[in-house]
C-alpha cells in the first residue's frame, strides 16, 4: 500500500481502459461465451439451438472418447513433468558443485527455453522419423522396431521426450536459483555432523529445495496440460488412435474441425476450472505475494 | 564447495556434458540435415556431419520458399513473426505498466474490481478459450491482419503484477519529492517512474518476444492469407505438404531460422533473460 | 517567507481511528520550530499535513494569510527535507537540484544561478555531476537540503532529516542546519524524535503526545517547567524521576497526594535531606556516574560526580525551586 497517492478520479479509468478493454473483449466475453455454449445443443445443419441444461456435460461423461483424453493427458503431463524436472534437477545439482564452470554450463543449457513448442515438436519428429530419423535407425540397430505413425505407446513417447526436452532450461534456472539460495553453512554442518554427499543431499538439500520443487509442479502441470498444444499440432496430431489427444487438443479439434459447439464448450469450461484449481493453489500454497 | 571429492566433480561434469548434448541433439541434427540435399537421406544412411548445400538451401528458403507447400518465403513470414513478436511484447509492457500505475498510485471506487478483472486472464489461456476468441476477432474484421495477430494476446496478468511489484518497492518519498516539486501524475511517471523502471522493462522485454515470436496456435487461426503467415506456425504447414514429398532438409533450414532471433536473444541477453524470467514468476 | 498557522487542526483516518487532535500552533515568520515526541506520536504526520502529503479532517492550515488545505503539496510554496533524502537515484546532483525549478518554469539562468549558490552554500559544487549512489551520507544529506534551498520556499519542513546519519555526523549535520537556517531566516519545521536534537536546534518546541499537543515552548521553558508528567519523562536525560510524594514523607512540600518529579542532577548528598536512597547499581559515564536504586520503594535515578564516595545508601535533598509537582490523575502541572 503506498502512502502517497495521487488524486485524479478519472485517470486512473484512462490508464487502465486498455488493459480492461482487451481483457473483456478478448478473455471475459468470450469466456462467458463458451459457458453459455455449454448449455446449448446446435442442430444437424446448425441453425437452431437449444438450451439442454448440462445435457452436453453429461455427455461428456458417458463419452469413452473424453473420458481416454483425461487418461492420456493425466499420462501425458505427468510423465512430462516428472522427465523434465528429473533431468533439471540432476543438471542443477551438477552445476551447483562448479565453480568457475557455471556460467558457461548455464548458457549452454537455458537456450532451448526459446525454442517455439511447435518447432520442438518437428525437430524430434524428424529425429524419430521411421524413414529418414537417426534414433529409429540407431534402435533398429538395437533390435527395436520404431513407428510413432502407426504405434500408440511410441507416439506418446514421441509427445513427451519433445516436451520435456523443451521444459528442461526453465526447470534448471529455477531449481539452480532454490540451491543457490540454501545457505551454504546448513550443508557445512551436515557436514560436521558426519553425513555424506548424498545423504546431505536426501536429508538436507532436498527438502530445503520442497518450495521450488513444488513451485515448478505446479509450473509444468500447467504447461504440459495447455502450452504443449503445439507440440501435439505439429507431430502427431492427437494419434494415432487418440493416443495422444490430450484434453486441450481435443477442444480445438471437436470446436473448429468437428464443429460440436456444446460439446467444445463444455470441455472448455471444465478446463478453465482445472486451470483455476491449479491458479488458486500456486497462489494459496506458492506465492504469497500477490494477496489483496 | 564442502570437500574436495575428484570422483564427484568428474561425475558431475559428465552428467553436465550429456545434459548439453542431449539438449544440443535436435538442433545439431536438424541444422547438419538442413545442408545435405533431398537425395543425401533418400539413400537411408544418415548424415552426422554438415553438407555443401548451406547456403543454397538457406538463400532458396528465405527469398522463394516452397511453392508447394503454399507457404511464402521465409524471409517474409520472419518479418511477420517479428512484426506480431514486438507489437505483443511492446504493446503488453505499455498496457501493463499504465495498468500497474493506475492501481498502485491511485485510490478510485472498484480498484479491487479493476485488479481482479485482470487477475482473471491468467486463468484463461487462449487454448481453452480459443473457439469463442476466435469467433470474436472474426465478428471484428482482424482475421489476416497483424491487429488480430497480436491485440488478443496483449492482455497480460503477469506483466502488471511484475511492474506493481517494482512500483511498490519503490520508496514512497519518491512520490512525495516529486510532488513537492510539482510534477503531476504523468510527469511523475515519464521522469521518475520510467527511468527507474528500465531494467525491469528491458528484463520482460526479452521474455515476452520469446513469448510473442514462438505463439503457434493463435497465427494458425487467424492467418489464412499466406502474406500473414508467420514463421513458427507455417513452418508446420510447410511440414504437412512435404511429408509425402520429403524436403526435410527444406523444413529443418526453415526450422533452424525459426529459432535463431528468440535463440539468440537468450543467449546475448542472458542476464537479463533471466532476471525476466525470475521476476514474472515472482 | 511567512508564518505558519494551525487552527484547531485534526486528523481523523476513514477507518475512525483519531491520528491527531486539535492542534494550535501560531510559528511566526523566520521561526525555528520542532516537533518532537515518541514514535507513533503523530509528530510526522502533522509535519506531512502541512506539506499537503496528507489530508487535513478538521481546522486550517495557513501559511502566510492563505488557507492551505486544499492546496496541493507543490503550490504551497514550502520545501521538505526526507528521512531517507529521497533523492531522483536516475539524476545527477545538478538534475535532482534543477527538477522543481523545472516543473515550475523558472528561468534557465535563474536555475543556473540558485544552484550555484546553494552548491556554494553546502559546499557541494564538485559533487554536482554526480548520481546519488555515488555520494556518502552526509553528502546526499547535504543534496536533500540543497534541493530545498534552491526553491527559496516559504517554509522548509524537516521529517528527521539526521537520523539516517551516524553519531559523529548527526551532531556536525546538527550544527550545519543551525547555522544555515540562522542565515536564510527561512520558518522552518521540524520533527524528530531525539530530543537533543530538538532542545540544540529549536526556537520553541512542540511535544506531542498520541497525536495532541503536551507542550509549546522555547528549550528551558520545557525543561525547567514541564507541563506534564509526559513532557517531564521526554525531556531531558536522563529522564526525570517522577515518585509518589508517600515515597518521601519528610520532604518539604510533598504534603499534597501527587506525584513528584526531581530532576537526576537537581539532587544534591546532604546528611540532613530527606530522600533515603537505597542503592542498586551504578552505571559509569566518565564525566560523571549514574546510581539508581530505590527511594520508598520507588525507582530513582541520581546523577553524582564520578568521584563521590558511594556507599550502599545516599542520603539526599533537593532545592524547592527544583521540585515539580503533578497531579495523579492527569498528570498535568500543579502550579
Amino acid at each position: 500500500m503506498k502512502r502517497t497517492i495521487f488524486r485524479n478520479q478519472l485517470l486512473p479509468w484512462l490508464l487502465l481502459a486498455p488493459q480492461l478493454a482487451i481483457t473483456f473483449i478478448f478473455f471475459l466475453w468470450p469466456a462467458a461465451q463458451a459457458v453459455w455454449q455449454s448449455f446449448l445443443r446446435e442442430d444437424a445443419f446448425g441453425i437452431n439451438s437449444t438450451f439442454v441444461w448440462f445435457e452436453n456435460y453429461r455427455r461428456l461423461w458417458g463419452s469413452a472418447e473424453y473420458l481416454n483424453s483425461m487418461k492420456v493427458t493425466l499420462i501425458f503431463a505427468v510423465s512430462v513433468t516428472v522427465l523434465s524436472m528429473g533431468v533439471a534437477l540432476l543438471m542443477a545439482v551438477a552445476v551447483d558443485r562448479m565453480l568457475r564452470s557455471t556460467r558457461i554450463y548455464t548458457t549452454l543449457l537455458v537456450w532451448p527455453y526459446a525454442v517455439a513448442p511447435a518447432v520442438a515438436g518437428i525437430l524430434w519428429w524428424f529425429i524419430f522419423n521411421p524413414t529418414v530419423g537417426i534414433m529409429p535407425y540407431v534402435l533398429g540397430q538395437m533390435g527395436i522396431r520404431w513407428n510413432h505413425i502407426s504405434n500408440p505407446d511410441q507416439a506418446m513417447t514421441l509427445v513427451v521426450i519433445a516436451s520435456a526436452w523443451k521444459q528442461i532450461s526453465y526447470n534448471f534456472l529455477f531449481f539452480v536459483a532454490g540451491l543457490q539460495a540454501i545457505p551454504a553453512s546448513l550443508r557445512e554442518a551436515a557436514a560436521i555432523d558426519g553425513a555424506g554427499p548424498i545423504k546431505r543431499f536426501f536429508t538436507i538439500t532436498f527438502p530445503l529445495l520442497s518450495p521450488t520443487t513444488f513451485f515448478l509442479l505446479v509450473v509444468n502441470i500447467v504447461y504440459s496440460m495447455f502450452e504443449t498444444f503445439a507440440v501435439i499440432d505439429s507431430t502427431t496430431e492427437g494419434g494415432p488412435a487418440q493416443a495422444t489427444n490430450i484434453m486441450v487438443y481435443k477442444v480445438y479439434f471437436d470446436g473448429f474441425i468437428g464443429q460440436n459447439m456444446g460439446s467444445s464448450g463444455a470441455q472448455s469450461v471444465i478446463l478453465m476450472l482445472i486451470v483455476i484449481a491449479l491458479t488458486v493453489i500456486q497462489f494459496r500454497y506458492v506465492e504469497k505475494k500477490v494477496e489483496y | 564447495m564442502i570437500e574436495n571429492r575428484p570422483f564427484l566433480n568428474i561425475l558431475a561434469h559428465l552428467v553436465l556434458i550429456f545434459g548439453v548434448a542431449l539438449v544440443a541433439l535436435p538442433v545439431w541434427v536438424a541444422f547438419v540435415a538442413s545442408t545435405h540435399t533431398a537425395t543425401d537421406f533418400s539413400s537411408g544412411t544418415i548424415p552426422m556431419w554438415p553438407g555443401p548445400h548451406l547456403v543454397e538451401n538457406y538463400s532458396r528458403m528465405l527469398d522463394a520458399g516452397v511453392s508447394t507447400s503454399g507457404t511464402p518465403p521465409v524471409g517474409q513470414m520472419m518479418v511477420n513473426s517479428l512484426i506480431m513478436a514486438l507489437a505483443i511484447a511492446i504493446g503488453k509492457i505499455i498496457i501493463s505498466i499504465l495498468s500497474a500505475f493506475a492501481i498502485v498510485y491511485f485510490r478510485f471506487p472498484l480498484r479491487n474490481l479493476a485488479f481482479w478483472c485482470i487477475f482473471v486472464t491468467l486463468m484463461l489461456p487462449v487454448e481453452v478459450r480459443i473457439v469463442p476468441t476466435f469467433k470474436v476477432v472474426a465478428d471484428l474484421g482482424l482475421l489476416n491482419s497483424y491487429a488480430g495477430l497480436s491485440i488478443p494476446l496483449i492482455a497480460s496478468a503477469t506483466a502488471t503484477f511484475l511492474f506493481r511489484q517494482v512500483f511498490l518497492t519503490m520508496p514512497d518519498e519518491l512520490v512525495e519529492a516529486a510532488r513537492i516539486d510539482g510534477a503531476g501524475p504523468m510527469k511523475f511517471f515519464r521522469d521518475i517512474l520510467l527511468p527507474l523502471s528500465r531494467t525491469n522493462i528491458a528484463a520482460l522485454f526479452v521474455i515476452l518476444f520469446i513469448y510473442g515470436w514462438n505463439q503457434y496456435l493463435w497465427p494458425l487461426l487467424v492467418t489464412t492469407d499466406s502474406g500473414y503467415y508467420t514463421i513458427v506456425a507455417g513452418i508446420k504447414r510447410m511440414a504437412d505438404a512435404v511429408d509425402g514429398l520429403p524436403q526435410w532438409h527444406l523444413v529443418m533450414a526453415t526450422a533452424v531460422m525459426a529459432m535463431l532471433p528468440p535463440v539468440l536473444v537468450v543467449v546475448l541477453m542472458q542476464k537479463l533473460f533471466v532476471k525476466g524470467l525470475v521476476e514474472t514468476e515472482k | 517567507m511567512a508564518s505558519i498557522t494551525l487552527d484547531n487542526v485534526g486528523k481523523v483516518y476513514p477507518g475512525g481511528t483519531r491520528a491527531i487532535g486539535d492542534v494550535n500552533m501560531d510559528i511566526a515568520d523566520g521561526e525555528f520550530i520542532v516537533l518532537v515526541g515518541p514514535s507513533g506520536c503523530g509528530k510526522s504526520t502533522l509535519l506531512r499535513m502541512v506539506a499537503g502529503l496528507e489530508s487535513i479532517t478538521d481546522g486550517t492550515v495557513k501559511i502566510g494569510d492563505r488557507v492551505v488545505n486544499e492546496v496541493e503539496p507543490a503550490d504551497r510554496d514550502i520545501a521538505m527535507v526526507f528521512q531517507n533524502y529521497a533523492l531522483y537515484p536516475h539524476m545527477t546532483v545538478r538534475q535532482n537540484l534543477e527538477y522543481g525549478l523545472k516543473n515550475r518554469r523558472t528561468p534557465r539562468d535563474e536555475i543556473a544561478r540558485r544552484v550555484e549558490e546553494a552548491a556554494g552554500i553546502l559546499q557541494i559544487g564538485q559533487y554536482l555531476d554526480r548520481k546519488p549512489r555515488a555520494l556518502s551520507g552526509g553528502q546526499r544529506q547535504r543534496v536533500a537540503m540543497g534541493r530545498a534551498i534552491v526553491r527559496e520556499p516559504a517554509a522548509f519542513l524537516f521529517d528527521e532529516p539526521l537520523s539516517n546519519l551516524d553519531a559523529k555526523l548527526r551532531v556536525t549535520m546538527r550544527l550545519e542546519i543551525k547555522d544555515l537556517q540562522r542565515r536564510l531566516r527561512t520558518t522552518s519545521l521540524y520533527v524528530t524524535h531525539d530530543q537533543l536534537e530538538a532542545m540544540t536546534l529549536a526556537d520553541r518546541l512542540v511535544v506531542l503526545n498520541m497525536g495532541r499537543v503536551e507542550q509549546i515552548g522555547t528549550p528551558l521553558e520545557v525543561y525547567r517547567k514541564p507541563a506534564s508528567t509526559f513532557v517531564a519523562g521526554f525531556i531531558g536525560s536522563p529522564a526525570m524521576n517522577l515518585i509518589s510524594s508517600r515515597a518521601v514523607p519528610h520532604l518539604p512540600g510533598s504534603a499534597h497526594a501527587g506525584l513528584l518529579g526531581i530532576r537526576p542532577e537537581d539532587l544534591v548528598v546532604d546528611p540532613a535531606g530527606a530522600i533515603e536512597l537505597k542503592i542498586t547499581a551504578v552505571e559509569e559515564l566518565g564525566a560523571q556516574r549514574l546510581v539508581h536504586g530505590l527511594v520508598g520503594g520507588e525507582d530513582f535515578t541520581v546523577t553524582m560526580p564520578s568521584d563521590a564516595a558511594l556507599g550502599d545508601s545516599l542520603t539526599l535533598s533537593v532545592p524547592a525551586q527544583a521540585l515539580h509537582r503533578f497531579d495523579k490523575e492527569s498528570g498535568l502541572r500543579l502550579d
